[in-house]
This record gives structure tokens, C-alpha cells and sequence, in this order.
């Protein structure tokens, strides 16, 4: 973990590498090579044919002919492939004309400063919006229809998108560190254009670079059908097409030739800019490797001992055993077992990529497309009906989606990313209400301005007609408590509903939900990676490590610091006043937890004993060779480790062991 | 429109930093509105426009090459004809006049005179551009309505990498059709629907039914790449935290989609569409050739290839204004759709 990161949901779950798309540049560089090679080519090879007057035309495909023959019996095929060099030569004219001009634009729009920046940007936008054949058609008329025309015409209309890339990529490089320093240091706007600006956005205009060719080529040809274009005796593929196509109702194949000569160099090009561009994608967002190994997932669920025999009968959660896998098998939760008592407030404590998001969500049946979650046993408990399966496969029925909306409510972590932007906050509270209680609209109303109200937000009428953003951050978060307290759940989980807070509007939000827990006895799962947080608001805390419950204890015993895994001794020491309300220089837990060196495993990697290990000051031998066993002295209370309480190799304080 | 700047162009609907909160109250609610605000930048933009397309006009014909009244004359004109030519087109003033002119005569809306057919521009227009405006705007409504549908059927059929052939075959059949200028698609559907089958009319605008095969012409590409766009837009919107907080709701599918889902694309999908529709007019103007369309196209081809300069500036001046209006009708809409688009969109 590195410090002064800001804290992430665990991101196991990565898409797979789309290898489609690798195999989209290859074939469009392949197509556009072979294009170079037939321009180069070709009018050695068949000019003379291309040329060559025949007695038989008009005439239709054939052994000797294969596209046919023209009006004047020249071979459509070999006038095809002799078009492939004019063609490909004056869309490379045009674009490079395009490039040239609408990379300076841009580049002149960014050093010009602000006020001719937000002057030009404006009539960049302007020009983009022109139709850039009418524009090609315009400049055609003033200069005489003709490829010269054309080129010039096309190259023009193409600059604009170039200007508007390269002044937005500009403008995003500029705002860089690296740019300023360099400004600072006295270099001139064209040398850091030219030095430091042009090479880190060379990727995208290069992407833009093969995209256009594609559509350059295109209008050219498009130009030359109208007969703006390449005029006789002259030909390119647009030219071939519109004369084609004037024997169309007799002899059609005449127009094949040169159309799907258009479409496949079309094609080609836009492969190539697709491509490149999904391989930038790519390498700027590496993914993670899906390695299939699962060696060290030889532990099914079974291996793990059944510990539910003391939970409360109370309990509004019973977890035992839950894994969360992979599509590959790796487990990404491996065999967590807790509850939940009714009223309890339960913290889950631990790094970023412990798990515990994975758990919480797993718990919601919401976890992400490419993960499915097995467990011996994990249901939501209510008296008065059947207990609700949480991790059943299938499809959800109508009542069980009911009961999960309604019963469990669940606090997002990031409350600004969690509302949807386009919809008024009174819609979306009182969605649930809604659609699964069959609340009428004034009833569902009545009952948001109340929830909204408990929490503190003022005007709270108004606001259900307001957008999520006309919120302030600290509103966003407590209205998102209301929208989960709103159905009066059994169970609400909450995702790290205090990362990113500032300390004031953190305590802001425990309070409101140790409030909500008071007025109805709502069970909590607090997920966090803040001790001190969860210290101050738990009953009771899970401690997660790289997918595995490493100790289950009371908040009590947590503050008292009477911990007994050397992970949580090591959190806690790591985390200077624990009964102190947080202070402004530590509410970055991140910072905290980074005071434990080294890195947690990553899911396939672990090692087959305790995970821990590693990095762990007490480890001893065993601790590598064998996975730890379970001590669990009382329901809701237990330890996973081999020597359990020892706090080093030398019984050194920990808080030295760890500097 | 090169997709990447379509791409680009998608990006700048970030997120917007969130204003202090409090409900306006009083008469500054007008002001403070951000519909002002708005309504005045684009106000702003419509001027600009203007100013950009009739200065671009009138440079026409200053920056032709050789002698516009020898042009206008004609191959066979005597020097006296073309000195009257002169004369009679007003270049025989300095260039400040004529563009005190060419202004006042906009303002009253007097296009020029065609030098070839001696027609009043303005006449020309009024006589054509109903028909360009009908293919072009049936166009735009088959892509919005063809396109945006298509295209989330595909990323919700595809989500989580469900369905991989489905996703492969949908790129790849949109790529081919995207990749195919619109002139051909009109000529295959001549080919094949018109004359093979013979069911539509393949020429003229004489029926209704003599409109479908130039509209599909027009919007199948655009129908293509608006479809990949949404396909990306609603991949990217399905992963937000927001639409897991719906799923969390366990909304039925079609309020998942259709109303939570679809206007979050929609904000990042018109602002690419604004592009690909002033695009759109364009391929009517060259799909005209291909179904002998009788629409400003046409004649402006014509007018090209005579180089009857008043018909060209006028027919650019009228499109240009059509794809400004239409810019300004989606930036509305997504200003509906999405509130924070109105303050967003300035000059930054």
C-alpha cells in the first residue's frame, strides 16, 4: 500500500483483456500494407491493361474480365487496382493537409493565451459543426473542380477536428506538473509546445491521424463520384465508381470494383484507428492478469470448521463460510464467517483489498459482473418470515428481490457517485417505497422529508426537487443514509460511508447512524478501513486480511488495545490516538494503516500458510508452512493465528517493530 | 466524424463541481437560473456562427483565383461583357463597399442571382431546401430513434462480458457499414431493393415512398456509429456506482435502463450526435446524386461544377445555419436531460 494514496474499493474484479481488438489493428495494418504495395505495384503490372481498348463492352463478369469492362472495353479490374496509387496519394495529401494545419491551429490556440484560447476554441467548435462535404463543396467552387480543388477543399475541412483535439489534449497536458515547472524555468510556449506538449499527446492525434484517413478517403471518393473530383482521362476509385455507376441498370458489376476497393481501404484505416486507440486503453489501464493457477485454493468451503453453532437466535445476519471467486477459481473472500446480531453495529476492518468491500457486497448480492459468491450458509434472518438466502443461484423471484430492497439498505461509499446525476433526489429516495412497498407518491414524499429531516438536512421539501448536485458533499452523504434508512431495513450495510469525509462532516454522519440504530434497532455492517472510526462506533469488529477473517473482537477489547492477532496489533499501533476524536493531521487512515510495511498478497498469490505471514513481526516457521487454525473461545469472538497474542519474534513493543 | 473526436468530444461532459446548495428565491431567480446563463453564451454562439459563415461567404468570392466577372460572363464573353459583368456585380468597388453590400442585401434577404440561370438564389432555395430538410431531419430521426436503441440493447445483452459473439459480430457488422460512404449504401439499396425486387422507386420525389431508400441511405452509417457509441456510453454508465445503487434497489429492468441508465448516456451520446448529424446534412447533400433527389444538393453540385459562386454561398449560408440550429436544439434537449450540461459547457 502506498501512503498518501486515496483510499479504493476493492478492485479485484477487472475485465479480461479483449484480445478482439489487438487482432483489429493487425488485420487493418495488414489491410492498409497490402493497399501500399498494390499502389506501388500495380501500375507496372496492369497500367497497360488498365488502358487498353477492348472490342467487347459493357461486358458482364467473366473468366478474361472479372469485374467486366467499361464503355470502352478497358478491364474494370486491372482500372481498379492502377486506381489504388492516385487514390491513396491524394488521401494522404489531404490528411497530412488536415494535420498540419489543425495541429498548428490548436497549438496557435493554446500558446495565444486565454483570450484568444476561449475566442478560437469557440470558432473551432463552429467549424466542427460544418458539414465538411459542403465546406469541401464551397472551396471546390472557388478554386475550380479538380483533385487540386479536392485535396485542398478536403484537407480544409478536416483541420477543424484536428485544431479542436490537439487544443483539448493540450490544454489537459498543460495543466500538468511537469509543463508548469517547465514554464517556470523560463522555456517559451512554441519550445514547450514542441518539447514537452507534442510528444505526450502524439497518441491520440495519431489515433485521429488513422481515423481520418478513413474518412478523407471516403470524401475524396465522394467528391470524385459527384465528377468534383479526379477528371478524365485521370481516374481514382470515386471517378471509376460514378462511371460505373452510369450503367448501372445494364451492367452493375461494372461498380463493384471500385466500391468495395473504397469500403475495404476505408475499413483498413478505421481498423487502425480503432485498434491504436484500444490499445492505448489498454496501456493505460494495464489489466490484471487472470492467472488460472489455483494452487493455493485447494481449501474449499468444507475445510472450514462450522462455527455457527453459538450464534444468537436473534441474529439478523448468518455468514459462514462465505468465498467470493473469481470466474477462474481464484477466491478473491476466502471462507468469512460472522453475524450479525439484531441491533448490533459490526465494523469491518482493513486495507484496501482485504476484501471487506467484496464481502459487503457479496452480503447485498451485489457484487460485480465476472464474480459469484459460495457459502455454507449466509441468510438474512426475520421473524416473521423464512429466512433469506444470500448467496442462492438463479435468478432472483419477485419476492425475494422485494425482501432484499426492503430489508437490507445499503450506504454507497462514495454518496456523490451514487445518486444518479440526471434524476431529482425525491425520485430516487423514494424509488424503493415505490416500486416494492407500493407507497403512494404523496405518502412516499411525506416519509423522505421525514427521513431527511432525522438526518439533519434543512429545507428537506426542496431538496426532493433538487438535483444531486445542487447538494454539498457532507448533504450528499447523509442523504444517502436517508435513502437507506427509508424502507426501515432490518440490516444496513455501509460501504465506507466516512472515506474522503472531512472531520467534521464525518462525525456528522456517525452520528446520524448511531442515531438511526437507537430509533430502530437497525443491525449495521460498518465497513471501514479506519480504526478509530470504527472503534467509536462499533459494538463489535471483523479484521480482514487479503480476503481471509483474521479476528473477530469487541470494540471494548480493540481500544484497550487487548487484541491477539499481530495484524490488528500491528493496526493498532500504527494508529496514534485511538480515543481521541480524529484530529485534521491524521484523517488520512490510509496514512495510518501504511505504517505496516510491506504489501498484502494479492488473491492468487497467497502463500499456503497465513497470509500474514509475510510481513508479519511475530512470525515463526509454521507461520509459512501451514495455514493458521481457528481459535474462537465464545460466538463473535476469534483469532485466527498460530501464536495468537504474541506481538513479535522478541516480544519487542510493536510500535517499535513496526518504525 | 472521426471517432475519436466524437470520443473527445464525449469526454467533456465530466462531471461538474457542485455549487454551493440553497434554493434561489425572489426575482434573481431569472438570473440565477442556469438557463440564462445559458441562453446568453449560446446567444453568443449563434452570433459568432453567423458572423463566421457570412464573413466565410463573402471571402468566396474575393479569394477566387482569376477573375470572378470573367467566370460569371462566361467562356465566350467579350471584354465589354465582362467589364458590364463587373459592373453589374459591383467588383468594380473596394472590397469594404462590397461587403456593405453583400451584408445589406442578406439583411434583406437577397441571396444574389445565379449567373448561369439568372434565378433569384433566394427563389433556388426556397424551391429546394424543403426537400433537403425532409430527407436530412426523417435521417436524424431514424438514427436517434435506430441508433440509440440498438445500441443498449447490445451493451445490456452484452454486459459483463456476456454474450461475446453477439458484442464481436455488432462491432464488426458496424464497422463494415460504417466504413462504407453513404453513396454506396444508395446504390447497393438502388441496386437491390429498387431494381432487383422493385419495390420502392429508386429516382425523384414524386411519392412518399420515393423517400425511404435516400432516407436509410443517409442514416445507415450514422444508425451504425451512433449505435457503437451508445454501445460504449452504456457500458461505461452500467458501471457506475450509481446504477449499482439502482440494482441495489432491485428495479425492474426497464426502469434500471430506460430511466435511470438512458439519460446519463443520452448527456455524453448527443453531444457526439450534434457532430454526426450536421454530418448527416452533408450525405444528403451527396445522396441527392444518387436518387436524383430535386434538394439544394443537387443544384449545388451544379452550381460547382459551373462555379455559379452566388448559388454555392447561398446554399453553404442556409446549411450553415441549419447545422447551427441543430447544434442549439441538442444542446436543449441536453440541457433537459442533464442540468449541470448548462453551466458545463462554457469556454474552458
Amino acid at each position: 500500500m502506498t501512503a498518501g494514496l486515496p483510499p479504493r474499493r476493492d478492485r479485484a474484479a477487472t475485465r479480461p483483456p479483449r484480445k478482439r481488438l489487438g487482432a483489429m489493428l493487425v488485420i487493418g495494418l495488414a489491410g492498409l500494407g497490402l493497399l501500399v504495395l498494390l499502389a506501388v505495384v500495380a501500375p507496372w503490372i496492369w497500367g497497360d491493361d488498365a488502358d487498353r481498348l477492348g472490342p467487347e463492352v459493357h461486358l458482364g463478369s467473366s473468366g478474361e474480365h472479372w469485374l467486366g469492362t467499361d464503355a470502352l472495353g478497358r478491364d474494370i479490374f486491372a482500372r481498379t487496382l492502377v486506381a489504388t496509387r492516385p487514390t491513396l496519394e491524394l488521401s494522404a495529401l489531404a490528411t497530412l493537409i488536415a494535420s498540419t494545419v489543425g495541429i498548428a491551429l490548436g497549438g496557435l490556440v493554446w500558446v495565444g493565451g486565454p483570450r484568444l484560447r476561449a475566442v478560437g476554441l469557440r470558432v473551432i467548435d463552429v467549424m466542427i459543426a460544418y458539414p465538411a462535404v459542403i465546406l469541401a463543396l464551397a472551396i471546390a467552387a472557388i478554386l475550380d473542380p479538380g483533385p487540386k480543388a479536392c485535396v485542398i477543399a478536403i484537407g480544409a475541412a478536416g483541420s477543424p477536428t484536428f485544431a479542436r483535439l490537439t487544443a483539448n489534449l493540450t490544454a489537459s497536458v498543460a495543466g500538468r506538473d511537469f509543463v508548469g515547472s517547465a514554464r517556470l524555468l523560463g522555456v517559451g510556449p512554441l519550445r514547450l509546445m514542441r518539447r514537452h506538449i507534442l510528444p505526450n499527446i502524439a497518441e491520440p492525434l495519431l489515433v485521429l491521424l488513422s481515423v481520418s484517413y478513413a474518412h478523407t478517403l471516403m470524401a475524396l471518393s465522394a467528391l470524385s463520384f459527384l465528377g468534383l473530383g479526379v477528371q478524365l482521362p485521370d481516374y481514382d476509385w470515386g471517378q471509376l465508381l460514378a462511371v460505373g455507376l452510369q450503367s448501372l441498370y445494364t451492367n452493375p458489376v461494372e461498380a463493384v470494383g471500385p466500391a468495395v476497393a473504397v469500403v475495404l481501404a476505408g475499413l483498413s484505416a478505421s481498423f487502425v484507428g480503432d485498434g491504436l486507440a484500444a490499445a492505448a486503453e489498454r496501456s493505460s489501464a494495464p489489466a490484471m492478469k487472470a492467472k488460472a493457477s489455483g494452487a493455493a485454493e485447494s481449501d474449499p468451503v468444507s475445510a472450514i470448521p462450522d462455527r455457527t453453532a453459538g450464534v444468537p437466535d436473534d441474529a439478523v445476519l448468518v455468514i459462514d463460510g462465505l468465498r467470493v471467486l473469481r470466474a477462474d477459481g481464484t477466491a478473491l473472500v476466502d471462507g468469512v464467517t460472522f453475524h450479525v446480531g439484531a441491533g448490533e453495529i459490526v465494523g469491518v476492518l482493513g486495507e484496501s483489498g482485504s476484501g471487506k468491500t467484496l464481502t459487503a457486497m457479496a452480503v447485498a448480492r451485489l457484487l460485480p459482473g465476472g464474480l459469484h459468491a459460495t457459502a455454507r450458509r449466509a441468510v438474512l434472518r426475520d421473524p416473521g418470515a423464512d429466512e433469506l438466502d444470500l448467496v442462492a443461484s438463479g435468478s432472483e423471484s419477485a419476492a425475494t428481490r422485494r425482501r432484499l430492497a426492503t430489508e437490507i439498505g445499503i450506504v454507497h461509499q462514495d454518496p456523490s457517485a451514487s445518486f444518479n446525476p440526471a434524476l431529482k433526489l425525491g425520485g430516487q429516495l423514494t424509488e424503493t417505497l415505490r416500486v416494492h412497498m407500493g407507497v403512494s407518491r404523496r405518502e412516499a414524499a411525506r416519509r423522505a422529508v421525514e427521513q431527511l429531516e432525522f438526518v439533519r438536512i434543512t429545507d428537506p421539501k426542496a431538496r426532493l426537487r433538487q438535483y444531486p448536485h445542487e447538494l454539498s458533499g457532507g448533504m450528499r452523504g447523509r442523504a444517502m443514509i436517508a435513502s437507506a434508512l427509508l424502507p426501515r431495513p432490518r440490516l444496513v450495510i455501509a460501504d465506507e460511508p466516512t472515506t474522503a469525509l472531512d472531520v467534521v462532516v464525518r462525525a456528522e454522519v456517525l452520528r446520524v447512524l448511531r442515531a438511526a440504530n437507537e430509533r430502530d434497532g437497525t443491525a449495521m455492517l460498518f465497513i471501514s478501513h479506519d480504526v478509530g472510526v470504527v472503534g467509536d462506533l462499533c459494538d463489535r469488529v471483523l479484521v480482514m486480511y487479503a480476503g481471509r477473517l483474521v479476528e473477530e473482537l469487541t470494540t471494548a477489547d480493540l481500544r484497550a488495545g487487548r487484541a491477539e492477532h499481530p495484524y490488528t496489533l500491528a493496526l493498532l499501533a500504527a494508529t496514534p490516538h485511538l480515543d481521541d476524536t480524529p484530529s485534521p493531521e491524521d484523517a488520512n487512515g490510509d496514512r495510518r494503516l501504511a505504517a505496516i510495511p510491506g504489501h498484502p498478497p494479492r488473491p492468487d498469490e497467497r502463500p499456503p500458510g497465513c497470509a500474514f505471514a509475510p510481513r508479519c513481526p511475530a512470525v515463526s516457521p509454521i507461520c509459512h508452512a501451514t495455514p493458521p487454525p481457528v481459535h474462537a473461545p465464545a460466538p463473535g469472538l476469534s483469532v485466527v493465528c498460530h501464536l495468537p497474542g504474541r506481538r513479535s519474534a522478541t516480544e519487542e513493543k510493536p510500535s517499535e517493530a513496526t518504525r | 466524424m472521426p471517432a475519436a473526436v466524437l470520443e473527445d468530444a464525449a469526454a467533456d461532459v465530466g462531471p461538474v463541481e457542485p455549487e454551493e446548495p440553497g434554493p434561489a428565491t425572489g426575482p434573481r431567480r431569472v438570473l440565477e437560473s442556469p438557463w440564462f446563463g445559458f441562453a446568453l453564451r449560446r446567444l453568443f454562439g449563434v452570433v459568432l456562427v453567423l458572423a463566421v459563415l457570412v464573413g466565410l461567404t463573402f471571402c468566396m468570392v474575393q479569394s477566387m483565383p482569376g477573375d470572378p466577372a470573367r467566370v460569371a460572363a462566361g467562356n465566350n464573353a467579350t471584354p465589354e461583357q465582362i467589364t458590364r459583368m463587373r459592373h453589374d456585380l459591383g467588383l468594380d468597388h473596394s472590397v469594404a463597399a462590397q461587403f456593405g453590400h453583400y451584408v445589406g442585401g442578406l439583411l434583406r434577404g437577397d441571396l444574389g442571382t445565379s449567373y448561369t440561370t439568372e434565378e433569384k438564389v433566394s427563389d433556388i432555395i426556397a424551391d429546394r431546401l424543403p426537400y433537403t430538410s425532409e430527407l436530412a431531419l426523417l435521417g436524424i430521426l431514424v438514427v436517434l430513434l435506430v441508433g440509440v436503441p440498438l445500441g443498449m440493447a447490445v451493451a445490456v445483452a452484452c454486459r459483463d462480458g456476456r454474450r461475446r459473439h453477439l458484442d464481436g459480430g455488432f462491432t464488426l457488422a458496424t464497422g463494415i457499414i460504417g466504413s462504407t460512404p453513404e453513396y454506396i449504401l444508395g446504390t447497393l439499396l438502388v441496386l437491390v431493393v429498387g431494381i432487383e425486387l422493385g419495390w420502392l422507386p429508386v429516382a425523384g420525389a414524386a411519392t412518399a415512398d420515393a423517400l425511404v431508400l435516400p432516407v436509410i441511405a443517409v442514416a445507415l452509417g450514422p444508425v451504425c456509429t451512433i449505435a457503437r457509441i451508445v454501445r460504449r456510453e452504456t457500458a461505461v454508465v452500467l458501471a457506475r456506482d450509481y446504477m449499482r445503487a439502482a440494482r441495489g434497489r432491485r428495479l425492474p429492468a426497464h426502469r434500471l435502463y430506460l430511466r435511470h441508465a438512458l439519460p446519463n448516456l443520452l448527456t455524453g451520446t448527443l453531444t457526439v450526435a450534434g457532430l454526426l448529424l450536421t454530418g448527416l446534412l452533408g450525405g444528403a447533400v451527396v445522396i441527392e446524386s444518387v436518387f436524383a433527389w430535386p434538394g439544394v444538393g443537387t443544384r449545388v453540385v451544379e452550381a460547382v461544377t459551373l462555379r455559379d459562386l452566388p448559388v454555392v454561398q447561398g446554399v453553404v449560408l442556409v446549411l450553415g445555419i441549419l447545422a447551427c440550429l441543430l447544434n442549439l436544439l441538442i444542446d436543449v434537449v441536453l440541457g433537459l436531460l442533464d442540468p449541470r450540461t448548462l453551466t458545463g459547457r462554457a469556454a474552458s
